[in-house]
């Protein structure tokens, strides 16, 4: 049977057939549907971690319990399950365990463009890529048996553009689940120097035997053209590119496994054409290994590292002419993403703004408080730097900027990494203000549960992380609550916080107005003959609200009633019943 | 058998990628190699967002480029213009007439292009430009923009009806499913 499938899907597909058992992730563009499919088929225990270091915990955990499991999440926050990762590559495994990091080329919902290889190198852990949803299942599945026949981890290297394609993927019957036997051994799995200094050559073993597996395996293969003018080395999703521009008219050798990599084969490649080009996105890492073995290979010269590659892009690179194209117009208007009309982010941001602090901001849908016309935010870095970030910059400025300073994290990234920032606050003491938006969901990948929602993954009833009480036990005495609808109370709230002589944590609460329980009230309206087009209730940013012949109007259609408009309008000029 | 590209543009939160799910099963069912590739993540809040969708015997690359587009079907005015340098020269642009202000309009940094279509028109592109939303709202919700725009779509496209709405069918939650048909016909009529 076959199935268009999204890459994600296709993955959590090839973890059902290889009877993977156990997945545990940490949401992140683009990798998050990989788990959210998995936890549909019930012979996968899945879960959402709090954070990736703990999931990759988890899948290793389960790997020496003797279960096949693997752990899912974006390029970042393979930054995060570094630490586990790299001394993983030394245990080796039990039970196969699966790696998959999905990266982002052009950036297209993340903080930087890193490229995850970069890991696979340093960590010495064998990686696979695939190019396509076909390949993205079948690697996953013989992600899982190099992983068991090499004894160590396997990463598999997804990127967006293969993570949110679709294809037709043919299905296949899974295989019977077998647990393997735990037996207690210390010189593998206790990593203590006197352990590690006998494992450190058995992983460097293991990449000897992998780099001849590399030289032998259908994962990497030659299409040879007649024409013996040029060859390319390529990867993933730029192979894809490659034969969309070129055909069959060039030699192609297409890397399955990227890590690490073949030597005599590719030498053989290039001792058969005239010209070589790597064709890669991001960093020239195919590159370096030619040159480093001696290869004249071009590459970046041609090609960018920054940003997500096209057709277009290879076809320049090549010189080959591209499709003509009309100029179309210019001046067109950005539109950037905002927050949702009703979003309970708004009435704070309009807050911190109008108050002109200095905020310290971090990784989620309010990230889009730093965006015109709220313009809130003054540093975005990764997952928990603001709860951090705020103390390092209120010891940096002293008490003039403890006063006029906060940090805004949310629910879920507070529980991934922002605990420890605030048991720093209290610990080594500054006046630090943080405040919590929780709206009681994951947003921005898109409504996943936490340990404070009270929910898992597959929507049953589970312990709920009380905030309030965590920040208490964290060392804050004072921790309030505030609904950030209501913008007097949540000015007031933040008014005695930055001015108390002690650190302080509001949480500003609400649940996101995009979860299906939580009930639009009718749309507001605006009186015309009451608007003075002062544009008050413009300030706030609201999709919602435009001017139309110099009156400000709410679109029926987006308007979910939440009110904050209402209260910012001078003139009593909109409300439910105009 | 050379390779169709459709692209489907709009405003996150249009429902663009249930359309891009209803051509993909669609062609899919047709016996079509198919390619899909959508936006997910913080450019689905109120962005712009594109979908690719591209079928033949053999699909290479995912995503479609400039002067490569045999359809733009776009959720909203601005966003056609946007993309429509990607139009193929004997393409075709089909558009709602909706107007959904950007936030650089809304405060005020820009202002919106009004007269885009006839500008392009004027280039010499084939524009197709039709008020989804009433028929959308007249099926039963102004979310069914997307399939009405998916009817007009089909009335270029050679392949039966019934085929749409099968593919329909298999796409949508059945208690949309008739909101969504009657939706589909009166885009295709």
């Amino acid at each position: 049977m076959k199935k268009l499938m999204l890459g994600n899907e296709a993955v959590a597909r090839g973890f059902l057939e290889a009877s993977c058992s156990v997945v545990s992730s940490y949401p992140g563009t683009p990798s998050t549907e990989i788990t959210e499919y998995a936890a549909k088929y019930d012979e996968i225990y899945c879960e959402w971690a709090p954070n990736e270091k703990v999931a990759c915990e988890v899948a290793f955990g389960a790997s020496l319990g003797g279960a096949r499991s693997a752990c899912c999440m974006k390029h970042v926050g393979l930054n995060v399950a570094a630490d586990p990762l790299f001394t993983m590559s030394y245990t080796g495994v039990n039970g196969g365990l699966v790696i998959c990091v999905a990266d982002d080329p052009g950036m297209h919902s993340s903080q930087n463009e890193q490229d995850s290889r970069h890991y696979a190198i340093a960590s010495k852990i064998p990686m696979l890529e695939p190019s396509d949803s076909r390949e993205a299942k079948e690697f996953a599945k013989i992600a899982f048996e190099l992983s068991e026949q090499f004894d160590t981890p396997v990463l598999l290297r997804m990127c967006t553009r293969i993570a949110h394609s679709q294809c037709s993927v043919e299905l296949c019957e899974p295989q019977a689940a077998v647990k393997k036997e735990y037996v207690k051994n210390p010189q593998k799995y206790i990593m203590a120097p006197a352990n590690a200094i006998r494992r450190h050559p058995v992983v460097e073993e293991r990449t000897a035997k992998l780099v001849s597996f590399a030289e032998t395996t259908t994962l990497n293969r030659v299409e040879w053209a007649e024409d013996k003018k040029l060859g390319i080395i390529t990867s993933g999703t730029c192979y894809d590119y490659v034969k969309e521009v070129m055909g069959d008219s060039v030699s192609v050798m297409k890397l399955g496994l990227v890590n690490p990599l073949p030597v005599d084969i590719i030498k053989d490649f290039a001792s058969k054409v005239e010209r070589v080009i790597v064709i890669e996105e991001l960093d020239p890492v195919i590159e370096n290994h030619c040159k480093a073995l001696g290869i004249a290979v071009e590459g970046k010269s041609l090609l960018p590292i920054c940003g997500e590659f096209s057709q277009k892009i290879i076809a320049d690179a090549l010189g080959i002419k591209g499709k003509e194209f009309a100029a179309g117009l210019d001046n067109i208007p950005v539109r950037p993403p905002v927050m949702c009309s009703g979003c309970p982010h708004r009435g704070l941001f309009y807050v911190l703004s109008k108050n002109k602090l200095t905020v310290l901001g971090d990784i989620g849908c309010y990230t889009l408080g730093s965006a015109a016309p709220l313009t809130a935010i003054d540093s975005v870095l990764c997952m928990g730097a603001s709860v951090s970030g705020v103390h390092g910059f209120n010891k940096a400025r002293g008490e003039e900027s403890q006063n006029k300073t906060v940090c805004v994290i949310g629910d879920s990234t507070f529980m991934h990494s922002g605990m420890t920032g605030l048991a720093n606050i209290a610990y080594n003491g500054t006046n630090s203000t943080v405040i919590i938006v929780d709206n009681s969901i994951t947003g921005m990948t898109g409504h996943q549960q936490n340990p404070t929602t009270g929910y898992n993954i597959k929507g049953d009833p589970a312990t709920k992380i009380d905030l309030e009480a965590l920040c208490k036990a964290l060392g804050i005495n004072r921790v309030r609550v505030v609904d950030p609808y209501d913008l007097k109370a949540t000015e007031a709230a933040v008014k005695e916080e930055i001015a108390v002589n002690e650190p302080s944590v509001i949480i500003s609460r609400r649940p996101c107005a995009l979860l299906k329980y939580v009930k639009a009230k009718p749309a507001l309206k605006i009186d015309s003959e009451k608007c003075r087009s002062c544009k008050a209730c413009m300030r706030i940013g609201c999709p919602a609200i435009s001017m139309k012949d110099g009156k400000a109007v709410i679109d029926a259609t987006q308007c979910v009633g939440c009110g904050v408009c209402e209260q910012l309008c001078a003139f009593g000029a909109i409300g439910g019943d105009m | 058998m050379k390779v169709s590209n459709i692209m489907i543009v709009g405003v996150g939160g249009q429902g663009s990628l249930l359309a891009s799910k209803l051509l993909g099963r669609l062609l899919v069912n047709e016996g079509f190699d198919v390619k899909v590739s959508e936006v997910h993540g913080m450019s689905q809040r109120g962005g712009s967002v594109v979908t690719y969708v591209r079928y033949g015997e053999k699909v290479y690359s995912p995503i479609i480029d400039k002067g490569e587009a045999d359809f733009i079907v776009s959720f909203e005015k601005l966003e056609a213009a946007r993309y429509a340098s990607y139009l193929a020269k004997d393409g075709k642009i089909i558009v709602n007439s909706q107007e959904i202000d950007p936030m650089p309009v809304i405060t005020g940094a820009a202002s919106y292009p009004h007269n885009a279509l006839d500008e392009l028109s004027a280039q010499g592109m084939d524009i197709d430009c039709i008020d989804a939303l009433t028929p959308a709202l007249e099926a039963g919700s102004s979310k069914a923009v997307n399939i009405v725009l998916m009817g007009r779509l089909s009335k270029s496209l050679d392949i039966p009806e019934e085929k749409w709405l099968e593919a329909i069918e298999q796409t949508v939650a059945p208690k949309f499913v008739e909101m969504n048909k009657k939706a589909f016909k009166l885009g295709r009529a």
